[in-house]
Parts: C-alpha cells; sequence; structure tokens
C-alpha cells in the first residue's frame, strides 16, 4: 500500500482489490498517519483498484467519521465506472466528492 | 461461443474462512461463470455479491475463528445460482441482520450494506440460518441478459 503526505493532507493509493483482507491493513496505516501527520484531508485513490466492497465502504465510513470531527473532509480521484457505481449505490457519495482529474 | 443452454454444471468449493480466501473464492466463481457468456459488469456483480457473502460467514458466522466456508455453484439455462455457507453461530434475527445500515460489529467498522450488496447485484437473495448451527445463503442471477440486449438492438 502506498501513501503521501503532504501538509494536512493523506493520499491513499487503494490496492487492486479494496476487500475484508486488505481493509484492515489500510485502516490501521491510515489512521496511524491521520493521528501522527495531523491530517485533515483524506483523498481515497482509486487508480489501481478494480474491485471494492463493503468493506472499503467501511474503511470510507471511519476515516471520514475520524477527520470530520476536525473539520476535515474526504474524497475519491481516478474511479472507474465500476467503483463509482459502488460507491453512488452504498449512499457514501453523499459525504464524499468524487472528482473526476487530477486533484 | 456454443450456449451452455439448460445443460447443469456444477461445482463446489471448500476451504478455510481466513481473509486471504475471500479473493480466491470470488476468482473462482467468476472463472466458473465464464461458461454464461457474461458481461464484464455481470461478472463483477456476481464478485461483489461473493465476496460480501464469504466475508460474512468468516467475520459474523465464525467470528474469525479458522473453520470451513462452502460455495456450491451451479448454471440451470441463463442463470448462475449460488450457495455460500457456514457451520458457525447463525444469525438470530435474519429481517434485521438484512436491514441496510444494520451490523452486529460497528467496531469493526462494517458498513452493514453486505446484504443489500448481495440483494443489488444478484436477482434473488435468500438467507436461511439456525443460531447455533449455521448460516446458507442462496443467490441467483441471471446472466447474459445485458448482452442479448446490446446485441439484438437495432443501430
Amino acid at each position: 500500500m502506498k501513501y503521501q503526505v503532504q501538509e494536512n493532507c493523506l493520499t491513499i493509493f487503494l490496492p487492486e482489490d479494496v476487500d475484508h483482507h486488505n481493509a484492515e491493513e489500510i485502516r490501521r496505516e491510515a489512521d496511524r498517519l491521520i493521528d501522527r501527520e495531523h491530517i485533515r484531508y483524506v483523498i481515497f485513490d482509486f487508480a489501481d483498484t478494480g474491485f471494492m466492497d463493503s468493506s472499503g465502504i467501511g474503511v470510507i465510513m471511519g476515516r471520514y467519521r475520524k477527520v470530520y470531527m476536525m473539520g476535515g473532509e474526504v474524497c475519491a480521484v481516478h474511479a472507474s465506472e465500476r467503483m463509482k457505481k459502488i460507491l453512488t449505490m452504498s449512499g457514501v457519495m453523499k459525504i464524499m466528492q468524487i472528482y473526476e482529474e487530477d486533484k | 461461443m456454443e450456449h451452455v443452454g439448460d445443460v447443469t454444471n456444477e461445482m463446489e468449493l471448500t476451504f478455510d474462512s481466513h481473509s486471504s480466501n475471500e479473493a480466491f473464492a470470488r476468482v473462482t466463481v467468476a472463472a466458473f461463470m465464464t461458461q454464461l457468456n457474461p458481461t464484464v459488469e455481470e461478472v463483477a456483480d456476481v464478485k461483489t455479491a461473493v465476496s460480501e457473502a464469504v466475508t460474512n460467514a468468516i467475520i459474523h458466522g465464525y467470528e474469525n475463528r479458522r473453520r470451513k466456508v462452502h460455495i456450491r455453484a451451479w448454471t440451470e439455462g441463463k442463470s448462475l445460482y449460488l450457495e455460500v455457507s457456514d457451520e458457525g453461530v447463525g444469525i438470530p434475527d435474519i429481517r434485521k441482520a438484512m436491514e441496510p445500515l444494520f451490523t452486529t460489529r460497528p467496531e469493526l467498522e462494517r458498513s452493514g450494506m453486505g446484504f443489500s450488496f448481495m440483494e443489488a447485484f444478484m436477482d434473488e437473495l435468500e438467507v436461511e440460518s439456525e443460531p447455533g448451527r449455521g448460516t446458507t445463503v442462496r443467490m441467483r442471477k441471471e446472466v447474459g441478459r445485458g448482452r442479448d440486449l446490446w446485441t439484438t438492438q437495432s443501430l
């Protein structure tokens, strides 16, 4: 998993599959960085992601709750049509913007 | 490619309830369903549904103890049938468990959308469970519908 921190913004480059198996690691690693680097904005980069189930939705909602309390936001970039469908169906778009081109 | 027609083909799969097998399970079912000549979208739908059912068995059925998860898949005409079962703790209130956003494990950040996703991505969903005995999720999806629409439509 790759991460990038720029000031108070964390970009999470999500893996090919976002399922229960690797949701744990994303969550752990992201939370460690959010706390340590005082992150307010989390960008989920779906460029490499072809599969996501409801475990991924849990990861997004959890990180949203975490940064929202500090006035932050979460957003998504490079989401494929399939990812947009999953995100839309889950209702997570109510709390998260999807940006089409680069952040 | 020749159509399978009404011939029924069946497969069974049993694996340890370890989270690394979630990918194995959905990829195997995806490979099995290719005989129905599915669209990319349909394969993705089935993979999501399988992933949800298997994850439920691992987290909720077995509460992360190492046991066996079973998948039975078969084709009938243009339909893919799936049965995902465990011999875990079972679900005391199925109706409640199937409510969107309901989760018994908020501390694990479960979104509570597992059954909603299965319902949305498959054509039929049925859950049978007995506390202490285990849970079986049955699903059906008609495959190739999208492709027919696409190929028979006049431009």
